[in-house]
């Protein structure tokens, strides 16, 4: 299920490091209301380290304590990564809102990839960090993810922060 | 901010898993001797148990000196993750126990370590699972073996004691074409010599007890994810249904390519509670840290012996895959081009009493049952582990009633084959004084 592009280049580990610290509002697009999906283990978790969560799903009023928005465009404060939980097939039209709401990056899930959306948001502006979960890189670079023996990929002799 | 550098092999059998302690700066990995974790307060207990946020809750599931051990060995290996358990065989036990239901079926390699073979024939057909046992060498029993409960191939690296190579590509498109994993005990060759998930193997296991720590100190180990495997294919319902164990989370789905490990940690480990302890991962890590050099002599002694045994008249049958004479030459250079290890065996002409005269000829080589220590071991086979076999029995289990297993170490070499000298020595001396007259 390999890609026809080039997709290294939606993943570079400073833009996502960047985008980590930077942001502070996050529209999960695609957000399910059922504990047990992905999308709600990875808004939850999002909130819970200090991330405002903008849930948007046309079919609930409100997702983790938070007001569910139809579409990106009906989201009145600034939207600092847009994270997508949809169907590959999605991504363009949703890449355009990015675009047309000055969102900062467009964040799309494992297998959550196409390229034309990608493009319409690199054109637009808008960062994009593609086939990659916000959850593990949060784990990976902030977060515990070195608790449960995954492979981080680091390596450093720096001494860290408090967690 | 972090570079996305791929660090070599021998950075990271030092440095990956572990970052310096963050509260006391500690260069060393602690050795976190504690059973549980005080929770910050009753939201993130529940998120930890939920598996909603990456947590210590307790130590049979998870322990932060452990981790170190596992993120290392999924890093040397080319994981996505790994988790440690108490033995090899436990962790054998344990990939197989989270992809297995009744009913199943497995196609094993017969050239296993005899601890292997136990648990297959015995638990396995406890747990009402089938096995075939095919010729490892032969590609065409893997495909004739497959069956629509079919689960899972398995197979050795290096295997013991016979050398076989394993065609890992080879099997591993096979069992790919079935949508199956390949699962590869890995422990005779350690990730400096063969990566199997570099050729398409989607689960690795390590008895840490042999190369892994080095030292002889510990029992341990480890099941290593390369996150690779499609598990929702519609034939592991074990993996991808919602789990009952878990408040019907669907664990592949969830997770994604964290999902089989996650399951493995979360119900398997939490349910068999074979876990490694701290302590003995953090001996685990020291060995490690030596790992490439460990191995890079141990291939330079074992190939010097095994060049000496080849010349001796009173040795033959050397499964040393490493000879040039090896059938297995091919192999050896697609996946092994370091080395094939550093354990083999050969038979001692003169039969069972012969080896065992070997055996006492020895005074630096320890007679012992266990392989892949620094130190030179060797063991006799059919007065020990084979013991209650007869001759005819013997050669049906690939063991002559003459053949001594070694396990080469890092000792010097002109000693190892000195002490092999004294026993052969006392092999002839006995059958001179047995053909003496009166």
């Amino acid at each position: 299920m390999s890609p026809s592009f080039d997709l290294t280049r939606y993943q570079d580990p400073l833009t996502i490091q960047r985008t980590l610290h930077n942001a502070k509002t996050i529209a999960v697009v695609g957000l399910s209301k059922n504990e047990l999906r992905a999308s709600y283990f990875v808004g939850y978790y999002l909130k819970r380290h200090g991330y405002r969560i903008l849930p948007v799903n046309p079919r609930e009023p409100e997702i983790l304590g938070e007001k569910s928005w139809t579409s990106l465009r009906d989201i009145p404060v600034h939207v600092d990564v847009v994270n997508v939980f949809r169907a590959p097939d999605a991504v363009p039209a949703i890449a355009s809102e990015a675009v047309a709401i000055g969102a900062g990056s467009l964040w799309c899930q494992f297998t959550v990839i196409n390229e034309e959306g990608a493009r319409i948001a690199e054109a637009g502006g808008v960062n994009v960090i593609m086939d990659r979960c916000m959850k593990v890189e949060h784990a990976r670079y902030i977060g515990r993810m070195h608790w449960l023996g995954f492979n981080t990929q680091r390596i450093t002799s720096v001494r860290g922060g408090l967690q | 901010m972090e570079e996305a550098r791929k660090f070599g092999f021998e950075t990271r059998q030092v440095h990956a898993g572990q970052r310096p302690e963050p509260n006391t700066g500690a260069r060393a990995v602690p050795i976190y001797q504690t059973t549980s974790y005080v929770f910050e307060d009753p939201e993130s207990a529940a998120a930890y148990f939920n598996l909603q946020e990456y947590g210590n809750t307790y130590s049979r599931i998870m322990n932060p000196t452990v981790a170190v051990f596992e993120e290392r060995m999924a890093s040397l290996e080319g994981g996505c993750g790994a988790v440690a358990f108490a033995s090899g065989i436990a962790a054998q036990a344990a990939a197989l126990f989270t992809l297995l239901q009744p009913g199943d079926h497995v196609v094993s390699s017969s050239a296993l370590y005899g601890g292997s073979v136990n648990q297959f024939k015995h638990m396995l057909r406890k747990m009402n699972v089938e096995l075939t046992w095919i010729d490892p060498d032969n590609l065409d029993a893997w495909k004739t073996a497959v069956r629509p409960n079919t689960k899972a191939f398995y197979g050795e690296t290096i295997g013991n004691p016979g050398g076989n190579v394993l065609d890992i590509a080879a099997v591993a498109a096979v069992a790919h074409e079935h949508e199956l994993p390949l699962i590869v005990d890995n422990t005779f060759a350690t990730p400096f010599l063969c990566r199997p998930f570099e050729f398409g193997a989607d689960i690795v296991l390590h008895s840490a007890t042999k190369f892994i720590g080095g030292h002889g100190t510990s029992i341990g180990g480890v099941v290593v994810d390369s996150g690779e495997f499609n598990w929702s294919n519609g034939r592991f319902p074990v993996v991808a249904d919602p789990s009952p164990a878990y408040h019907g989370l669907q664990f592949h789905e969830t997770f994604g390519t964290y999902g089989y490990c996650m399951k493995l940690r979360a119900e398997t480990l939490r349910d068999l509670g074979a876990a490694m302890s701290p302590f003995n991962a953090f001996l685990f890590l020291q060995g490690l840290e030596t790992l490439s050099l460990r191995m890079a002599r141990h291939v330079e002694n074992a190939k010097a012996v095994a060049s000496f045994l080849a010349s001796h008249e009173l040795a033959s049958n050397i499964t040393y895959p490493g000879l040039p004479t090896s059938r297995y030459r091919p192999l050896v250079d697609t996946y092994l081009p370091r080395g094939t290890g550093a354990i083999f065996s050969f038979d001692c002409r003169g039969g069972r009493e012969a080896g065992q005269e070997f055996i006492r000829g020895l005074t630096l080589w320890s007679h012992l049952a266990n392989v892949g220590d620094s130190k030179s071991l060797v063991i006799h086979p059919a007065s020990t582990t084979h013991r209650q076999l007869n001759d005819d029995e013997l050669r049906a289990a690939g063991v002559g009633p003459g053949t001594i297993r070694l396990s080469v170490g890092t000792e010097s070499v002109d000693d190892l084959i000195w002490d092999l000298e004294q026993g052969f020595a006392r092999v002839a001396a006995s059958a001179r004084s047995e053909v003496a007259p009166g």
